[in-house]
């Protein structure tokens, strides 16, 4: 078990034959992952590492029976990607792509309600679930397959607490980028859920950062509905007010957002919290040790 | 990307929003020649910088006379305008716009913004207008009403719920659910992030006028809008920051001693407070990106050097689809194309950091390879306070 993707995931990659598109699916592939086509519109019926190119993403679905997809489309582009993504009926879609206009996220958000579809992303490094299924830009290599599901807006603190707890001997269940922008697809709370829901995973790691309030949410929740240990660490302290952190999502707006607010609401909801992404490893250790 | 209030107003004024009449002026003639062509006895010079709080700073004067607003104009262009918003730093003043003079009878506040939680876009509005948001919600939050917009976009209702609740007259109200519906239209069609109108006033004649505009863009879409993007005054944002826009790094100054150069929005946060967390202060923030090339290294020193407090360097990066010891060739090469005088503490981990270790080592320049990432910052702090 694992939450989101495992080895009969069957993906499918939207901006197949562009650069970042064909470099990703290589690892992808490399890794193990069923990747089964790529939509390129003008490009259909041609082949492209080995597999079936599509002009549109309801003709991919028809002939691979993918489940899932990728989206590597660049930002002006990437709302019309997800919404084609959303209308052929796909279970999970994944948007890498970063600098995507907050407008054309709002109207996303809103085509995803009523949908069975699950959004991850965007500006996100994807999922994985070690020794399963890659999807998106992580280095498959520092992954070990374990207990520990990890949760993270950012991308390289993601990588940080991988790396924490493939050292302590820990592994991981499935890794979840949610993504750095104010607006995205599926959010703290609703993969705490998931992973509260999962055998495999025993404990989960929480990766914030400043800004916006879904970690104060994650706390209500994880106080209500949440039974395995969590540890969190919370980035951007030192972060002046006012100022965008690199995401677009990472500002303290009028005194709110700030990581001792998320601090403090995890830490009265029970969760074991760090100041240092080197101690995480430690510390989901100790939690399990039942310390 | 934010704008100045004249370019504001000039975009609310083409949707019919109703903004009193004035002209941006350049220098002292211009400004008495603008106020001259406006007529009547009472004008507002006020200087067009990219912050609030200018009135508290003195950069708003109500003149009552033609001399009097050449002299307004002559004192603030070409300073620089420090606002208690502005973090010590000046912001240039280089044109002032010139407004006739409005009887005000109530100060009223309305923005629209994206309200992430929902998320959707919403109108918060209060019946204090003319002091800062923040300020009221922590007083009297009970006078801030937010109403949000549907999906489908804005409905009239949404105005008329805003309308009661500031207690407009019939009058006003008919005038306000024009404006609130003119607004949400340009907020959709430029990509706005942020439309602050404060204060919106109702004038002594029973008319509401935008007296102070606020327009923030959404950077993500201005390739769709070259027009607006046109209107950017890069002048009112610290040098380095702007140098850093154009070499695709982002940066942030801070106040501290040691420079950072990290891989990565979070881990360069992180970074900030493992450095605050070992007794040091950060000197900027800024994110080399996910290819972390030669180039961009260099650059990022370069930018990082230009703060003359920097007094250690710590570059932290943690190598994904990007091999280490790439990176670590980037890094010896920039620390000598630059010519580096401080010292440069080094975090390499992930793909093929061990050779990218032994690279830095083996280089001859004065860098330290640390492996653990707590330890690192400790050094960091320990080189800055030695050199």
């Amino acid at each position: 078990m694992s939450i989101l993707v495992d080895r009969n995931t069957r993906v499918l990659c939207q901006g197949f034959t562009g650069r970042q598109g064909t470099f990703h699916s290589e690892q992808a592939l490399s890794y193990g992952t069923k990747l089964v086509g790529g939509v390129t519109p003008g490009r259909g019926g041609g082949r492209h590492l080995g597999l079936p190119v599509f002009d549109t993403v309801a003709e991919a679905v028809r002939a691979t029976g993918a489940t899932a997809s990728v989206i590597y489309v660049p930002a002006p582009y990437a709302k019309d990607a997800i919404l084609e993504a959303i209308d052929a009926d796909l279970e999970l879609v994944v948007c890498i792509t970063e600098h995507i206009p907050v407008l054309d996220m709002l109207a996303v958000h809103t085509a995803l309600v009523g949908r069975r579809t699950r959004l991850v992303g965007p500006n996100c490094p994807g999922v994985i679930t070690p020794g399963a299924c890659k999807i998106g830009i992580m280095p498959g290599a520092i992954h070990r397959p374990g207990r520990v599901g990890i949760v993270s807006r950012s991308g390289t603190l993601t990588y940080v607490a991988v790396h924490e707890t493939s050292e302590e001997g820990l592994g991981q269940s499935t890794c979840v980028g949610i993504g750095g922008d104010p607006v995205h697809g599926l959010g703290f709370t609703d993969v705490l859920a998931l992973f509260e829901d999962d055998p495999e995973t025993e404990a989960v790691v929480m990766v914030g950062e400043i800004g916006g309030s879904e970690e104060e949410a994650a706390a209500a929740f994880i106080r209500e509905h949440v039974s395995k240990p969590v540890v969190a660490y919370i980035a951007g302290v030192t972060a002046p007010p006012g100022k965008r952190m690199g995401h677009a999502g990472a500002i303290i707006a009028g005194g709110h957002g700030t990581a001792d607010e998320k601090f403090a609401a995890l830490e009265a909801a029970g969760v074991t919290t760090v100041r240092s992404p080197a101690e995480i490893g430690k510390a989901v250790a100790r939690r399990l040790a039942g310390a | 990307m934010n704008l100045h209030e004249y370019q504001a107003k000039e975009l609310l004024a083409r949707r019919g929003i109703p903004v009193p009449r004035g002209h941006v002026a350049r220098s002292p003639t211009e400004a008495r020649e603008a106020a001259r062509a406006l007529g009547g006895t009472l004008w507002v010079v006020k200087a067009q910088v990219h912050s609030g709080g200018r009135g508290k700073a003195g950069g708003v004067t109500l003149c009552r006379s033609l001399e009097e607003t050449e002299t307004a104009a002559r004192r603030l262009l070409g300073q620089s305008l420090v606002t208690h918003q502005s973090a010590g730093r000046g912001l240039p003043v280089e044109a002032v716009l010139v407004e006739e003079g409005t009887a005000i009878q109530r100060e009223l506040y309305l923005s629209l913004l994206l309200d992430r939680t929902r998320p959707a876009l919403a109108f918060v509005a209060s019946t204090e207008g003319g002091m800062e948001i923040e300020e009221v919600a922590a007083r009297h939050p009970e006078r801030i009403v937010t109403v949000a917009l549907p999906p489908s976009g804005y409905a009239p209702f949404v105005g008329r719920r805003l309308a009661f609740a500031l207690g407009l007259g019939a009058e006003a109200r008919t005038e306000f659910l024009t404006l609130a519906e003119s607004l949400a239209a340009f907020f959709v069609a430029s990509d706005a992030s942020l439309v602050e109108i404060n204060p919106l006033v109702l004038t002594a004649e029973g008319r509401l006028v935008v007296l102070d505009a606020k327009v923030t863009l959404d950077d993500n879409a201005l390739e769709r809008h070259p027009d607006l993007a046109a209107l950017d005054d890069p002048k009112q944002r610290p040098a380095a920051e702007v140098e850093a826009e154009r070499a695709g790094l982002n940066y942030v100054a801070l106040d501290g001693t040691i420079g950072c150069m990290v891989n990565g929005a979070g881990l360069a946060m992180a970074t900030m407070d493992l450095i605050k967390l070992s007794g040091g202060e950060p000197a900027n923030f800024l994110d080399v990106g996910g290819d972390a090339t030669a180039e961009r290294v260099t650059a990022a020193f370069r930018l990082i050097l230009s703060n003359p407090q920097v007094r250690a360097v710590f570059v932290n990066i943690f190598g994904g689809i990007v091999r280490c010891d790439l990176i670590a060739e980037g890094i010896v090469q920039a620390v000598r194309d630059v010519g580096v005088r401080v010292p440069v503490v080094v975090r390499l981990e992930g793909t093929r950091a061990e050779e990218g270790r032994d690279l830095l080592a083996r280089s001859g320049v004065r860098i330290t390879p640390v492996r653990g990432l707590a330890e690192a910052a400790q050094r960091v702090v320990q080189e800055a306070r030695a050199s």
